[in-house]
């Protein structure tokens, strides 16, 4: 029998008992629903989380602080050395910890480190407000790693960090308050920041507004580039040479040709010199995992769904191969090799796999994109960017093919019973 | 000599079960067929006689004996071959009619050329052709439920047909029917026999029927008890007489 007159026929076979087929495929339907659905909240989620990663820096760059001194609790107090000891307060680290600080010293270490394309310290600003054409001044923060942050643009381009020009990338939640017509209308705005210095006088910085962003979860803030966070810090420290440079936290380019061991490698090089690096993958990792696992958790519920279905399939076919003993009797007395009714059978199977799973998947989609764009609207419209169902065609394909396995798996203990079964036995009538 | 035989069958013995349940079937049978021959294997139920045709068309083994189809030893033949030589050279009408419901008459009689793998317009052309023959033609794109028993039957002698066999196995093919279906079965089943020259065994207790047989083996529990030749032809004569081995 020829691959293409047993398909057909598995096909034809199927909607024989249209009841039997229907229930059957409805069970796996709504495996095959669940786990579309779930694998795209979880791609949603997780290209939000990505795109939020993005936000946060570039996939090139080390964040370094010292290495904390590893004091466990029955040491008590450590000795001062003036050497080493300097410490500054930092919302860079860790939230209620203090960072040791890095000085220039350092600085010049961690760039010598053969690996290291750059090393700058973060400084942090912290602007009173910001307020164009003369209009009402609004609160705002700049976030001090947005030099080297990749902003989720709506309009305009991303900072350049080489400019001497004093470039800003405004958050869109302000371009309304701030009396722009549209995120567009913002770009190449000139804007004006106020900002206290450590005395006490104000001085106003201008700047020049080259992209809008969406807001960010975890970089909050306007972005600067280079020279306007310059100019800022220098309007902050009101003129006055602070003598001690040190900072809480450096940011160092890494060549982007290194392989993932050799970042780990470089990481070990600047553990050994007593600095902690880490990337901003590092950082989120976390976040991912638990992301990861409340995913998983879902597609385990998913495919216990399925797996009851592959019972119904499994009874399915059994009573089939029952009904059609004559048939595949008649069939085998024909020449018809034991093998392809095996191969029918299991057909017969996949054919249940694919009409379950491809009705299953398309209704997931269709209701899914619906639902998504309704959640985007309303419950999630705080979430700028983010797309809770996201249906990746590999994802889906990858759904559908699984499914089609588990039938295929279901099928083969009916198929081989039609297989086994001898001609004479199902032909006999007397 | 033995290749003037299309099936050369000695000393076929077939049992079931085992120990005190242990019965036999067959008792060491003997029997030749020459090509274009029509024979009835004749017995009551139980006697056999179903046996022995399974044995003969192949769709089983047995436990001794030897059996030659067209010239082939059939214990030297692989599984593959024993199917591709039913399906080429065999046409089977039972006494059901088995026919696949919800499928088209046409359909159900390609079947075999469907298995054979045949290419579907070539198949579509042979099927049509077979029926046109059996003068179902018109009756081609019905379901096979709608027919009647007497057409049935020829839809089941179309399917045996299709493949251009050297021989037709038929177990009761006229048992289902009323005598005047039965005797138009019969005609056509016979008319192929002398316009084809295809060979006919006829498992049957119907006398009558098997009177119209070139050749009739009575069977009785497992052994052949006598070979008759009807008068109207004296081209082959009985050879073996039968007993145990």
């Amino acid at each position: 029998m020829r691959t293409k007159d047993l398909v057909a026929t598995a096909i034809s076979n199927t909607f024989r008992s249209k009841l039997r087929t229907t229930l059957t495929v409805l069970a796996i339907f709504v495996g095959a629903f669940t786990l579309t659905l779930t694998n795209a909240v979880g791609a949603g989620v997780s290209q939000y989380v990505d795109a939020q990663v993005g936000a946060l820096g570039s996939p090139d760059v080390f964040i370094i602080t010292q290495a904390s001194d590893a004091t466990a609790a029955g040491d008590g107090p450590v000795k001062y050395d003036a050497a080493s000891s300097a410490s500054v307060s930092s919302q860079q680290g860790p939230p209620g910890t203090t960072t040791k600080a890095l000085t220039d010293a350092d600085l010049a270490t961690i760039g010598d480190t053969a690996g290291i394309v750059s090393v700058d310290p973060i400084r942090s600003v912290q602007p009173d407000y910001i307020e164009y054409d003369s209009g009402t001044p609004y609160e705002f923060s700049i976030n001090a790693t947005s030099a080297v942050t990749t902003a989720d643009l709506t309009a305009g381009a991303q900072l350049d960090g080489g400019a001497t020009e004093t470039q800003l990338m405004l958050p869109d939640t302000f371009v309304a308050p701030l009396g722009f017509a549209s995120a567009e209308d913002a770009v190449g705005a000139s804007v004006s920041i106020g900002i206290t210095d450590i005395l006490g006088e104000r001085h106003v910085v201008d700047a020049t507004v080259v992209g809008v962003s969406l807001e960010s979860l975890l970089a909050a803030g306007a972005g600067a580039n280079d020279a306007l966070i310059a100019e800022l810090a220098d309007a902050q420290s009101g003129g006055i040479d602070t003598a001690v440079t040190s900072y809480g936290v450096a940011v160092a380019h890494f060549d982007t040709a290194l392989s993932a061991d050799a970042v780990t490698a470089l990481k070990g090089d600047l553990a050994t010199a007593g600095y902690s690096a880490s990337t901003i993958e590092d950082q989120l990792g976390a976040v991912q995992t638990v992301i990861n696992g409340i995913v998983g958790v879902l597609n385990a519920f998913a495919v216990i769904a399925l797996i009851a279905a592959a019972f119904g399939i499994i009874n399915t076919l059994l009573m089939s191969v029952q009904e059609r003993t004559r048939e595949i009797g008649l069939m085998k007395a024909m020449g018809m090799s034991g093998g392809k009714v095996y191969t029918l059978f299991s057909l017969e199977a996949i054919v249940i796999g694919f009409l379950g799973s491809a009705i299953g998947a398309g209704v997931a989609i269709g209701l899914g994109s619906a639902l998504s764009a309704v959640l985007s609207q309303g419950l999630l419209s705080g979430l700028p960017g983010l797309n809770i169902l996201l249906f990746e065609p590999l994802s889906v394909a990858f759904v559908i093919g699984l499914v089609m396995l588990i039938a295929f798996l279901s099928g083969t203990l009916p198929a081989q019973r039609a297989a086994k079964q001898n001609p004479i036995e199902s032909l006999r009538y007397e | 000599m033995d290749s003037e035989w299309v099936i050369d069958a000695q000393g076929l013995e077939k049992s079931y079960g085992s120990g005190a349940s242990r019965f036999d079937a067959l008792k060491g049978v003997s029997v030749q067929i020459a090509p274009g021959e029509t024979v009835a294997i004749v017995g009551k139920s139980g006697s056999g006689k179903s046996t022995l045709m399974h044995l003969l068309a192949l769709l089983d083994q047995p436990d001794q004996g030897t059996l030659q189809v067209a010239g082939k030893d059939a214990k030297s033949l692989s599984k593959r071959a024993v199917n591709e030589l039913r399906n080429k050279e065999f046409g089977f009408v039972f006494q059901q009619f088995f026919l696949t419901p919800n499928v088209s008459v046409l359909d159900n009689v390609i079947l075999p050329l469907k298995i054979a793998g045949m290419g579907g317009k070539e198949r579509r052309r042979r099927g049509m052709e077979v029926l046109e023959q059996l003068e179902l033609a018109d009756k081609a794109g019905n379901k096979a439920t709608t027919l009647s028993g007497g057409q049935k039957q020829r839809v089941v002698i179309g399917r045996a047909l299709v493949n251009a066999p050297r021989v037709i196995f038929a177990d009761e093919p006229t048992g289902n029917l009323d005598t005047a279906t039965g005797a138009v079965v019969e005609d056509i089943l016979f008319d192929l026999n002398r316009s084809q020259g295809i060979t006919l065994v006829i498992v049957t207790h119907d006398e009558e029927l098997a009177a119209r047989c070139d050749r009739q083996i009575y069977i009785r529990d497992g052994l052949v008890v006598s070979h008759a030749t009807s008068t109207h032809t004296g081209a082959h004569t009985l050879t073996t007489a039968g007993g145990a081995a």
